[in-house]
């Protein structure tokens, strides 16, 4: 995928508002679709309408939290190809485990650094990690 | 003779006899050890030679020749068997304290009261017929000494002219005096026993000047007396064993009964084992009895052939020989001293006799069986020895008139030597169980007790019922036609044995069927515990004697030393429970006045005490009643009750302290589940204050760097990130706040900016001031707020705060479709009661107790992810209590949660503080 085009769908969940905004900004820079969703079930709506190439997790939400939201998606057969990254406060090495056993292939923790960010994006977009 | 003369000497001998006694029994020690020494031990068993001997014997001589020798062969053939059984039966009697025949093998076997009153009714009906015939010597001899006739009769008198009955009383009176002028609780009578012995020296040197005098005053010697007995007819029988009419089986038989004759007969285990004080006279008195046999039996026949050569043709009495012999004479003294000599035979083992048989009557006939031993705990019965010494004298007086019965009805038909024989053989009806008792572990008390049942009965109807029928007594046809018409039962043939000496056919008979039963029944029956330990302490005496027996215990019994000591001196006397208690006590290094309870072994040692005095039968049922049941004295009663209720304060104190020690463990384990619990809520604190600095430091951080990076951004944009960095860094300042008022809460003084407060206005304003949040959540609110003050005493701000903590919850979870609120304020009774109450979905029951805790965080999904610190309840909390307040969960009108302040009134009207700060800068305020 190129920078710039608008090939590139990434969905953004999170249910801070505001992490929503700074994510959306970055990635938008970059030349990404952005698809946003404050929770779990809104994203999985999301993804089976406009399936993107990434999801960014994040993993503490309401209702439905983001290693279930992971299973869910690694559990429908279209979206074997979608990459999840997880971007969550949960820094420890349990739920980074937790996070590869539900499916997910990066795991990001908050705060985190706006160019790691981009990069990771950018790098599973063209590696596929 | 003149009879004054008879009676006068008698006196006098009896004088002499008792001065001896009563000389042993105060005597010193020198005395003593004269006494107890193996001679006169030995002597005093040559009781055993009774009037029977020392008249009987030549009576037999004269009719069966040599025929009267196994009766004195026994005993002194088997001699060193004998000492073997003596000896064994001597250390256990010692050792159980036994003190009696009966004793011994009720002892035995379990003490079975059962069996000793079983062996002493065969042994009194065995014997009366054998005190009878010593009245029967010595009348006849007092009556040939007074006529100086060799022929009298002395069966047709008119009893008030018998001189036998004037005997059968001087001889009570004696044995009354001897035998039962104190009780010893080893049943030692140092003073009878040298009497005894002192007897069997006068009779021996009686019958050996008798002899002397016959050989040698009548005849020329031996050469000269056997030389003219030999013209006799008949005379070789007498001289030669085959040609005596006694079979080899019959010679065995009466050996056999002899010497348990000698063995059981029950003055002769009184002398020989009672009256033993130590074991080791037994190797002297087996070579010094059997001597005293040999020596009194030398004259036997010389006297027999004499008597014979000399009264041919005459009509008497071969059993008078000894005396008529030197009557015949003229030689008057002799025939006196003969006459002492058969006095002091027949007097000795009369004496001895019923002396022995009123012990076993009243240790094993009258105690257990007659009283209760609920008696002897009656506190008006005193001292019991003299009601006990009472008691074997009307034994005596009984025994001896039922001697004298038998006597005057039976006496006259038979020699002295039958009816002595008959005895024999009823007392050899122990030889089974007492030999199979101590070397038999396996015998039984039932196959004790069929053994007995049976050799007596077959005894009873093959030798004293046959009597009684030839007699006259009984008119029967059971002689020549059998019992019930049976020929088989015929008493002198029975089984169709026929041709057998009636003693020998008697003996044989009932031996062989006792110790039959005896074995079958006891291979065939099991013994109990104490039947056991008892047959091991008897079988395996040599085993338990170096450890006294009393470590050996049998029941663990215990009793109060009190009763013990009551029992003891009831039974004792004071003097002899004082030494024996004392003896235990230094032995086993024990302070009586420290303890009360006497433990298993000192009962064992009290009961062999009490054993001694009245059997071990009745010890057994007596220390029983104390060991097991409790005093019935009032005093006695007060005392356990006292116990009982120390046992009872102390058990109860006991509880209290256990009970106490369970809830402060139950208290602990609490605490300690609280402190899991709130480390847990730590750490779960922990992750959610670090998750939610995290976030808006996120936000911050991406949201600067991008305003940092892009310094192109259009300026609206530029505001919206800079808004947002600004609102997240509140969202920061909020979260440290509230960690650091739950510290200031928690360290401040209650005391410190208290004023008196109009709560309802209190309220209002915060209601006024949260305004804008409420409208802007839709949230529907009833407020009942009271028109005039409420006063309490507190800090504004802080009570402020927990108001508005308590909205912003209520707020949040009301319902979001049309959240309700209701605000209520009232006083009751000394408190301001401020209600707070939502309709959402309530607090789940589980978490009703832990809302309050810090660092609790109601994390129900459905109602949205939590944004509190977990703090914002337990504030509330540590506030209202120091306010000496309350807060707690209410009822709620519908299913939300109401929360409840009460706070105490304050009389003092003051005026309220107009500065208070309001905490509603913060409108995502929403922490539970």
């Amino acid at each position: 995928m190129q920078k710039g085009t608008t090939k590139s769908r990434v969905l953004i969940v999170d249910d801070e508002p505001n992490i929503l905004v700074a994510l959306e900004f970055l990635l938008n820079k970059e030349g990404y679709e952005v698809l946003k969703a404050s929770n779990g079930l809104q994203a999985l709506e999301i993804i089976e309408k406009q399936p993107p190439r990434i999801v960014v997790l994040d993993v503490m939400m309401p209702e439905m939290d983001g290693f279930e939201v992971a299973r869910k998606i690694r559990e429908e057969e279209n979206n074997q190809d979608i990459h999840i990254i997880f971007l969550t406060a949960k820094g420890t090495d349990a739920d980074r485990f937790e996070g590869y056993a539900n499916g997910g292939e990066v795991y990001l923790t908050k705060p985190f650094d706006n160019e790691d960010f981009i990069t990771t994006v950018n790098e599973v977009i063209e590696f596929g990690v | 003779m003149s009879p004054v003369i008879i009676v006068l000497v008698s006196v006098i001998y009896m004088g002499i006899l008792f001065l001896i006694a009563s000389l042993v029994e105060k005597g010193g020690s020198f005395i003593k050890r004269i006494v107890h020494n193996p001679i006169t031990y030995s002597l005093s068993l040559a009781a055993y030679c009774t009037a029977w001997t020392f008249y009987g014997s030549v009576g037999r001589a004269a009719t069966q020749g040599v025929g009267y020798l196994p009766i004195y062969l026994g005993p002194a053939i088997v001699a060193p068997i004998l000492f073997v059984f003596l000896r064994k039966i001597i250390l256990i009697s010692k050792n159980q304290r036994i003190t009696s025949i009966a004793d011994f093998i009720s002892s035995r076997y379990g003490k079975s009261s059962t069996l000793g009153v079983l062996v002493t009714i065969i042994a009194l009906l065995g014997i009366i017929p054998y005190i009878s015939i010593q009245l029967k010597a010595i009348t006849l001899s007092f009556e040939i000494l007074k006529s100086s006739d060799v022929l009298v009769d002395i069966g047709s008198k008119p009893f008030y002219y018998d001189s036998a009955l004037y005997i059968t009383i001087a001889l009570t009176f004696f044995a009354i005096i001897f035998g039962t002028r104190n009780l010893d609780p080893n049943e030692r009578h140092d003073g009878l026993v040298t009497a005894v012995a002192f007897e069997s020296i006068v009779k021996l040197l009686a019958f050996l000047a008798v002899g002397i005098f016959v050989t040698f005053g009548i005849f020329d010697g031996f050469g000269d007396l056997f030389q003219k007995g030999s013209t006799l007819p008949d005379i070789e029988r007498l001289f030669s064993i085959e040609s005596v009419d006694i079979s080899e089986g019959e010679w065995f038989g009466l050996i056999v009964i002899s010497m348990a004759a000698f063995l059981f007969l029950p003055r002769q285990f009184h002398l020989a084992v009672v009256e033993n004080t130590d074991s080791r006279f037994l190797s002297k008195a087996s070579w010094i009895f059997p001597l005293y046999l040999l020596l009194i039996n030398i004259f036997v026949i010389p006297i027999a052939v004499g008597g014979l050569y000399y009264f041919q043709g005459q009509n008497v009495e071969p059993d008078t020989f000894v005396l008529t012999l030197p009557l015949a004479m003229d030689h008057f003294r002799l025939a006196m001293l003969a006459a002492l000599g058969g006095f002091s035979a027949a007097s000795s083992m009369v004496i001895v006799a019923v002396l022995a048989l009123s012990i076993m009557i009243s240790n094993n006939l009258i105690l257990p069986t007659f009283l209760k031993p609920r008696i002897w705990k009656n506190k008006n019965q005193g001292n019991l020895t003299s009601q006990l010494l009472g008691i074997r004298r009307v034994a005596i007086v009984v025994v001896l008139l039922l001697s004298y019965s038998y006597y005057k009805m039976i006496g006259n038909t038979y020699s002295l030597v039958s009816i002595g024989l008959i005895s024999f053989t009823a007392i050899a009806q122990f030889v089974p169980a007492i030999i199979g008792g101590i070397y038999w572990k396996r015998a039984t008390k039932s196959g004790a007790i069929s053994g007995l049942v049976i050799g007596f009965v077959i005894w009873f109807i093959t030798l004293p019922f046959p009597t009684l029928v030839e007699s006259g007594l009984i008119k029967s046809n059971v002689l020549e036609q059998g019992f019930f018409g049976w020929p088989l039962l015929k008493p002198y043939a029975l089984f169709g044995l026929e041709g057998l000496d009636e003693i020998v056919h008697s003996a044989f008979w009932s031996l062989l069927l006792n110790l039959a039963a005896f074995i079958t029944v006891s291979l065939n029956s099991r013994p109990s515990q104490l039947e056991i330990s008892q047959a091991d302490l008897f079988v395996d005496i040599y085993k338990y004697r170096s450890g006294g027996g009393a470590e050996y215990e049998v029941f663990r019994r215990k009793a109060k030393i009190k009763d013990l000591e009551l029992l003891l001196v009831r039974f004792l006397g004071e003097e002899r429970t004082k030494v024996i208690m004392a003896k235990y006590a230094l032995k086993h290094q024990l302070d009586f006045s420290k303890i009360t309870t006497a433990n298993a072994d000192l009962v064992n040692y009290a009961e062999k005490h009490l054993t001694g005095a009245i059997g071990s039968a009745s010890a057994k049922v007596i220390i029983r009643s104390i060991a097991k049941e409790e005093p019935i004295s009032l005093e006695e009663m007060f005392n356990i009750l006292d116990q009982t209720q120390e046992i009872i304060q102390y058990s109860r104190a006991l509880e209290l302290k256990s009970a106490e020690l369970e809830k402060t463990t139950s208290q602990l384990r609490q605490a300690n589940k609280q402190l899991k619990a709130l480390d847990e809520l730590k750490a779960d604190f922990i992750t959610t204050v670090t998750h939610e600095l995290r976030t808006p430091i996120t936000s911050i951080k991406a949201l600067s760097k991008i305003l940092q990076d892009n310094a192109d951004l259009p300026e609206s944009q530029q505001q919206e990130f800079l808004d947002i960095i600004v609102k997240e860094s509140e969202r920061i300042t909020r979260l440290i706040n509230q960690v650091l008022d739950l510290e200031k809460v928690q360290v401040k003084s209650p005391e410190d900016n208290q004023s008196v407060i109009d709560l309802a206005s209190l309220v209002q304003q915060t209601l006024d001031g949260l305004q804008g949040v409420l409208e802007e959540k839709n949230v529907e609110r009833q407020i009942s707020l009271p028109e005039q003050p409420i006063w309490v005493k507190g800090n504004s701000d802080q009570l402020t705060q927990v108001i508005v903590n308590l909205l912003s919850n209520a707020v949040k979870f009301a319902n979001p479709e049309n959240g309700k609120l209701w605000i209520r304020l009232a006083s009751k009774a000394e408190h301001a009661v401020l209600e707070i109450e939502d309709n959402g979905k309530g607090i789940p029951k589980k978490d009703k107790d832990l809302i309050f805790e810090r660092f609790t965080q109601l994390n129900d999904q459905q109602l949205g992810k939590p944004k509190g610190s977990g703090l914002g309840l337990f504030i509330c909390k540590t506030i209202i209590e120091q306010h000496q307040g309350q807060i707690f969960l209410g009822k709620s009108r519908e299913k939300g949660a109401n929360f409840v302040v009460q706070l105490p009134l304050t009389t003092s009207p003051f005026q309220t503080s107009k500065n208070e700060k309001k905490r509603v800068n913060n409108k995502n305020n929403s922490d539970p």
